[in-house]
């Protein structure tokens, strides 16, 4: 199974090791409660090397990627990102992505692990339909880290001379950390603010060893994908193969947003999206809460009341939100049940729990 | 983390400690370690009867849930209440304040001693 170039730093760190999109990685260094806790109130640093990073590079670059994605590259400004999608023909999901603007001619997307293939194959075929050359899946040469909470940018900046303040959310900026060149992306996937830094694979130890011991002081833990999972959960993140698969199409996820269809360049998937986003949907995402301490977890089924035994939904994602001390989930559900006020009953291993429709996110940070 | 020799064992992962007919029951480190952070458990009442190697309980991590298994046929006779409301005792001390309940028995099925128990977990 893969590592990333951090897998002996994490084993002596006393990591528990778990198999995620096809490779190990750690899920804890000690309590995924306290790592959780540290990234809502200090600090927070995981190693998310297994993600896809791939260059999009050439005269056409920002055309092929409007033919090849849902939203319209060639609008970001150069140093900005954008959340996006590739679908297939059929509008249903491949995955979700994060694409930068490194320059007029230069994009850098960010994959999901699992999705390495299927992303990079699709974008090859789209490449060869649309007469683009410029693809290279370069996942392997990166260490890609992520520095997440309210303490992650002064703990950053002591290293840096760039100035991270600056960097809006969702922009990208090169700069050095000891000697190394560096990228540092204001983005992350916990709700907090924070960084993603992408470096030559060689540096990982060094990086992450430094970030550790300037972060310790202020409350930084290393953080695995246990806590990561129900970070992301409160904020309202989707994760694909929970909230996003190939029979799922962005409208049913809620993510009709970065749909571009007002358009007129033709781009995959445009003809079946454009129906798509005016025909009823069959399923809707949606948000629950519940009381007590019971979670609803994943593949649980949902019913219209505690008597029914018809299910009109699935749970997608669920935990006893830490930061929240309440269960909460992500469901999709038959649009009849999706208004926010419903009540809805889950059924957790034999026993029913009332659980209520709520608008995402369910947690929002402060500032 | 080693397992405690004065104790009986099952392939479940729950501990037994033996006093007179009464069994107290909890689950070992090596699984409260394999769960991640417990943040609830659900015990059979006082009274319940429980039947060798048939789940009686839950108990819940953030990410899974794991099954307690009954280790020996019995009448549960306490439920360990500080558990129930602080379930994080089930990772600080496991063979300790995490116990989980206590049973009445009249034959004792047979367990796993500490040495055997250590040979599937790997530990020793």
């Amino acid at each position: 199974m893969p590592q990333t170039p951090l897998n002996d730093v994490h084993a002596r760190l006393g990591a528990s090791f778990t198999d995620f999109g096809g490779w190990q990685m750690p899920v804890r260094y000690s309590s995924d409660l306290a790592e959780h806790e540290a990234v809502r109130t200090a600090a927070g640093l995981f190693d998310i090397s297994h993600m896809a990073e791939i260059f999009v590079s050439g005269e056409n670059a920002a055309a092929f990627l409007d033919y090849a994605l849902v939203g319209q590259a060639s609008l970001i400004k150069i140093s900005r990102a954008k959340y996006s999608l590739i679908v297939r023909t059929d509008g249903h999901v491949i995955d979700d992505l994060i694409v930068y603007r490194l320059n007029d001619d230069e994009f850098l997307i960010i994959a999901n692990a699992g999705n390495r293939h299927a992303v990079f194959d699709s974008l090859s075929e789209r490449a060869a339909t649309f007469g683009f050359a410029g693809l290279a899946d370069r996942s392997d040469e990166f260490a890609l880290l992520a520095i997440q909470g309210p303490n992650a940018t002064a703990i950053l900046q002591s290293l840096t001379a760039t100035d991270l303040g600056a960097l809006p959310y969702y922009s990208i900026a090169a700069g050095v950390i000891a000697g190394k060149e560096i990228y540092f992306c204001r983005t992350g996937y916990t709700g907090e603010d924070g960084f993603e830094l992408l470096f030559e694979a060689a540096q990982a130890e060094r990086i992450f060893e430094l970030l550790l011991e300037k972060g310790k002081p202020q409350g930084l833990l290393p953080a695995g994908l246990a806590c990561r999972d129900t970070l992301r959960l409160e904020a309202g993140m989707p994760l694909y193969g929970h909230e996003l698969d190939l029979e799922t199409n962005p409208f049913e996820a809620g993510l009709g947003r970065v749909v571009k269809l007002d358009r007129e360049a033709d781009f995959v998937g445009k003809a079946a999206l454009a129906e798509l986003a005016n025909a009823p949907q069959k399923k809707q995402l949606v948000g629950l809460v519940g009381e007590g301490r019971r979670a609803a977890r994943a593949e649980y089924q949902l019913f219209a009341n505690e008597s029914s035994t018809e299910p009109i939904g699935t749970i997608t994602s669920g935990a006893l939100a830490p930061t929240l001390g309440y269960p909460v989930a992500m469901a999709y559900v038959n649009p009849d049940f999706a208004q926010i006020g419903t009540t809805v009953s889950c059924d957790i291993r034999g026993n029913r729990l009332d659980m209520t429709v709520v608008k995402l996110p369910f947690y929002k940070r402060e500032n | 983390m080693s397992n405690p020799t004065n104790l009986h064992y099952t392939k479940e992962h729950e501990w037994v400690s033996i006093e007179g007919d009464v069994a107290t029951i909890g689950i070992t480190a090596y699984a409260a370690e394999k769960l991640g952070d417990v943040v609830f458990v659900d015990l059979p009442k006082v009274g319940t009867s429980t039947t060798y190697m048939k789940i009686c309980g839950e108990i819940e991590s953030t990410k899974s849930v794991g099954e307690l298994y009954a280790p020996l046929d019995g009448e549960v006779i306490e439920a360990n209440d500080q558990v129930v409301a602080a379930p994080e005792l089930v990772n600080q001390d496991p063979f300790g304040a995490g116990w989980l309940i206590k049973v009445r028995f009249s034959a004792l099925p047979e367990l796993m001693t500490a040495a055997e128990y250590d040979a599937i977990t790997g530990e020793g």
